[in-house]
């Protein structure tokens, strides 16, 4: 459940941790640059947490109870392709919803 | 003399950041309405964004918050998608390093993709650059990206309270991640890490505390920096 001690608790906690990210090289005089191969790794930090977090909740939707759902995964679809033809969040979402938007209205 | 410089350094920062903050407040309203539907309040959604200033990050903590899943889990998956800004942090010491600490500490909590990319860019083409106009420019990109940043959540969190819950918008966060990671996949070391990191989780998907997604993030980085690598020829 999402109580209020949680949200604050990660709110908090997400903004510190999230500073001290930032300051910890950039804090540090003349500190010298992170080692190639660890700069390396976090170079695919986003776009390996995000696609990892999204894909259950592509194929096995919540609202569905887990079962997949053709709609769902067509909007999913529709905002990679906008995403990779536009490269742009705005014309992506946009697509997506439409797609969603459409299939809610027109479906049983 | 050099407040002029510093001034013009500031301007010129700050028609990017305004450019910048155009092009993410739409995220901006979306991460404040999806924010309310999960049960935050206007205050929390505000205070988030004054906080964080980091979209993705603040909507993987979000999505799993929907996911009711526990406290630790959701900061260690937020911070994971955060981890990019050491790099950051890392690649402005030669530029920044030699600030006096204030500066330093103010440009950190302003660290953003924007403000890294667009100064970065500014300080290897203008090597000339004294370091007042470095962090004229700066400011000049981040302070108007945050701004905006705040102002457009605050405006998402003010319209999702007033829309009646549960409107049909549980997809919307997966779209909105999409939308939003799609155009950072820019090369095959990308492609590479995000389809070894949905492969992974969607195999560990059944593993408790989301616990899947950690390990599968782990595996794409490691994905994509292992081709980047093959496919730059480099041994170090």
């Amino acid at each position: 459940m999402t109580g209020d001690a949680q949200i604050w608790t990660v709110i908090v906690g997400l903004a510190t941790a999230s500073f001290l990210l930032r300051f910890i090289f950039l804090g540090m005089v003349g500190s010298r640059a992170l080692p190639r191969w660890l700069m390396r790794h976090l170079r695919y930090t986003g776009v390996s947490i995000i696609p990892a977090l999204v894909a259950p909740a592509v194929l096995w939707p919540a609202a569905t109870e887990g079962q997949t759902d053709p709609l769902r995964l067509a909007a999913a679809f529709a905002t990679v392709a906008a995403g990779f033809v536009f490269k742009q969040f705005f014309a992506a979402i946009a697509v997506g919803a439409a797609v969603m938007a459409l299939g809610l209205t027109l479906g049983p | 003399m050099a407040r002029s410089a510093n001034l013009s350094s500031f301007r010129k920062g700050a028609m990017a950041g305004l450019a910048f903050g155009l092009i993410v407040s739409p995220f901006g309203v979306v991460f404040g309405v999806l924010a309310t539907e999960a049960g935050l309040d206007v205050t929390q959604v505000l205070s988030f964004s004054l906080a964080v200033i980091a979209g993705a990050a603040q909507l993987t903590a979000i999505q799993l918050m929907v996911e009711e899943a526990p406290t630790i889990i959701i900061l260690a998956s937020a911070l994971a998608v955060n981890l990019r800004l050491a790099m950051y942090s890392a690649t402005l010491v030669q530029h920044l390093g030699d600030a006096p600490l204030w500066h330093r500490v103010f440009c950190s909590y302003l660290l953003t993709d924007q403000s890294f990319a667009m100064s970065l860019d500014r300080y290897e083409r203008h090597p000339e650059l004294t370091m007042g106009e470095k962090l004229a420019f700066y400011y000049g990109v981040a302070v108007p990206t945050a701004m905006i940043w705040y102002v457009s959540s605050l405006a998402g969190g003010l319209i999702g309270s007033s829309l009646p819950s549960g409107y049909g918008l549980d997809f919307a966060i997966p779209i909105t991640f999409l939308a939003l990671v799609t155009p950072m996949v820019r090369t095959l070391n990308h492609l590479a890490a995000a389809g070894a990191a949905i492969v992974v989780a969607l195999l560990l998907a059944g593993l408790p505390y989301n616990l899947g997604l950690l390990v599968a993030g782990l595996v794409g980085m490691m994905t994509g920096a292992q081709v980047e690598k093959m496919r730059s020829g480099d041994t170090a």
